[in-house]
């Protein structure tokens, strides 16, 4: 009776499963969207100190590119998302991440706007990351690379827009980690962006944060399979580690309300408990169901990576401790936004952003939408948020005429 | 601060046009407890004025922002601190002191991150509540009031005489002063301090630090 946790169906599943890893390990070396490749004598200097090159970085578009190129809108995904905001994902054939924001007549609206949204550096969609290639050893780097931070990915997706052909970015749109990267843009290049847009997010990764994703990575690095990250080599993956790192960041998205009012104390297919260790209530087969698709499309190494780097974000350790100075003279337009029921990014790390803003000058809307959805209302439909940045990027745009006739 | 509804007419509150009328164009303004942003937006239609807003209500700020506006949920009583000095030429507080919890050191904080203030409030000493109070002995429900005491968001009424002993307090210097009546219609400039505190439904200030 005493299952081992997500082994239930594990046997059942495993063809499937398979395939779909190999999809996903093929589309990590030779994606099926954009690629923009940066040679060896165009390295990225990481923030560790060492040097990148030759890098890739895998991108998708939406919608048209204006005369003046002052309508591009970059995307930035969260920790586990991808390149394909709005278009299927190859791997698991699911719609895009963000239908609901990026589209015809939505709030980033691709019928106005150039929409470029690309995979992080340390991904595992098409960016260079550890699943890639290292051209000195012939495998993968898997831990031998380097640590990678929001930074890094910022400075990548940088070279990315001025490969395009952009000097300056409409705007930046991101939640969560994607949140981080919006600021990290506004801060390194402020004269590159016009306007930024940051939900459920913060300039730093609390105490709390940073204990859940260690949670995580030792769930990975505890598997046997991991092989000390040199598992891609042995044919294998530490699923299980990665499945259990899932299901424990995954309650983090959601809250307590929405998880009681979802699941409650509902039994799964079952009249009463087995008085044993299978996945008795719907919270526990949703959790492991949770955890074994998420092994399907997302390779550990890069979760081991992702995390990390959010794990060292603080924006204003780079700014002397003073997160103003960040924003010091900024002319970006922000807009930030939190939601009630986030306990993973509470609107006290959002306030804190706006206090540094209005100490900066900046221009600065903030709004904290009433929500029970938690940390995961970001990617939901909230009304009230499409609403909101609806208003504001339609503010910016005024206001980029208005820049634009004074010159 | 939440969205407090004392005072429309025609959807547009009487106060607005007289504020805006205090604020010269190719200037920084600052509205704290700018509801829905109807000032704001009136503002925003002039020349070259940059404006930004503080409210505490999420329905208030997602109107504003839906319309444009820079607005930021927040609470005055708590956010000000937050504002460097002089940050703003113009912070308006419109009918909104009677809602803060620490009217005097909000007052403060304005005087502090702007060059110029200017407050708009309901006069607590006007003769129809003076008539409520003293003839039926309750408080005050009017057509420009119309919370009941139990769930008024109002919670530190002052006559306009009260504020005028407050800006002496804080040593700040009324520049200009207007009243208006029942109407909207403004009270005669030379008319003595006592004549405003029965006949102004409401009053406006525009205040400098000393």
């Amino acid at each position: 009776m005493a299952n081992i946790p997500i082994s239930d169906s594990e046997a059942q599943q495993d063809t499937g499963s398979e395939q779909l890893e190999k999809i996903a390990l093929n589309e990590a070396r030779s994606p099926s969207s954009n690629v923009w490749v940066f040679d060896e004598n165009d390295p990225l200097v990481l923030e560790c100190g060492a040097s990148l090159a030759p890098i890739k970085v895998a991108y998708e578009t939406y919608g048209t590119l204006n005369s003046d190129k002052s309508n591009a809108i970059l995307i930035c995904h969260a920790l586990t998302g991808d390149q394909y905001v709005a278009s299927e994902n190859p791997v698991t054939g699911k719609p895009g991440w963000w239908t609901t924001m990026v589209g015809s007549g939505k709030p980033v609206d691709t019928d106005r706007f150039f929409v470029i949204c690309s995979n992080v550096l340390g991904g595992c969609l098409g960016t260079t990351g550890p699943v890639s290639i290292n051209p000195e050893t012939g495998t993968a780097f898997a831990t031998s690379l380097p640590v990678i931070t929001i930074r890094d990915m910022v400075a990548a997706q940088a070279k990315l827009i001025t490969a395009l052909g952009i000097d300056k970015l409409f705007s930046i749109v991101g939640g969560s980690m994607g949140g981080m990267q919006v600021l990290q843009w506004a801060a390194s290049y402020p004269d590159r962006v016009h306007s930024v847009v940051m939900i459920a997010s913060g300039a730093r990764h609390t105490s709390q944060n940073i204990a859940f994703h260690e949670v995580g990575r030792q769930a990975v690095m505890a598997d046997p399979q991991w092989h000390g990250g040199n598992y891609l080599e042995q044919n294998v993956a530490p699923r299980k580690g990665l499945a259990v790192a899932r299901m424990a960041a995954h309650i983090t998205y959601m809250s307590g309300e929405s998880l009681q009012s979802k699941f409650g104390r509902n039994l799964q297919d079952r009249d009463k408990v087995t008085f044993g260790f299978e996945a008795d209530f719907q919270i526990e087969s949703y959790l492991r169901h949770q955890g074994m698709t998420f092994v399907e499309r997302f390779d550990a190494n890069s979760y081991l990576y992702v995390t990390r780097a959010m794990d060292y974000f603080d924006l204003a350790e780079d700014y002397n401790g003073k997160l103003a100075n960040a924003f010091m003279g900024t002319k970006t337009r922000f807009c930030l936004i939190s939601f009630t029921t986030d306990w993973l990014f509470p609107t006290d790390e959002s306030r804190s952003i706006v206090h540094a803003l209005n100490a900066a000058r900046a221009s600065v809307s903030f709004v904290e939408i009433a929500s029970d959805r938690g940390h995961d209302a970001f990617l939901l439909e909230e009304p009230d948020m499409f609403a909101t940045i609806r208003g504001f990027l339609k503010s910016a745009e005024r206001t980029l005429v208005r820049t634009d006739t004074s010159k | 601060m939440s969205t407090i509804n004392n005072t429309a007419i025609h959807d547009q509150r009487i106060d607005h046009q007289a504020i805006s009328d205090l604020i010269a164009d190719n200037c920084s303004v600052l509205d704290v407890g700018c509801g829905d942003g109807g000032l704001l937006d009136l503002l925003e239609k002039r020349t070259n004025i940059h404006c930004r807003g503080i409210e505490l209500s999420q329905s208030g700020v997602s109107q504003s922002v839906s319309r444009g506006l820079s607005v930021i949920q927040g609470d005055a009583d708590r956010d000000l601190v937050y504002y460097p000095d002089n940050a703003f030429d113009y912070v308006i507080l419109s009918q909104t002191i009677q809602a803060m919890n620490r009217p005097r050191e909000v007052l403060q904080h304005l005087l502090r991150i702007g060059d110029k203030i200017i407050v708009s409030l309901p006069n607590f000493g006007h003769w129809k509540v003076r008539k409520h109070l003293l003839l039926k002995g309750q408080m005050p429900v009017t057509e420009h009031l119309p919370y009941s005491w139990y769930d008024t968001p109002n919670i530190h009424f002052c006559t306009i005489r009260d504020f005028v002993n407050l800006c002496d307090e804080l040593d700040a210097k009324i520049e200009q002063a207007i009243a208006l009546n029942a109407s909207g219609h403004r009270i005669g400039f030379r008319a003595p301090w006592w004549f405003w505190n029965v006949f102004g439904e409401q009053a406006i200030f525009l205040l400098t630090s000393r």
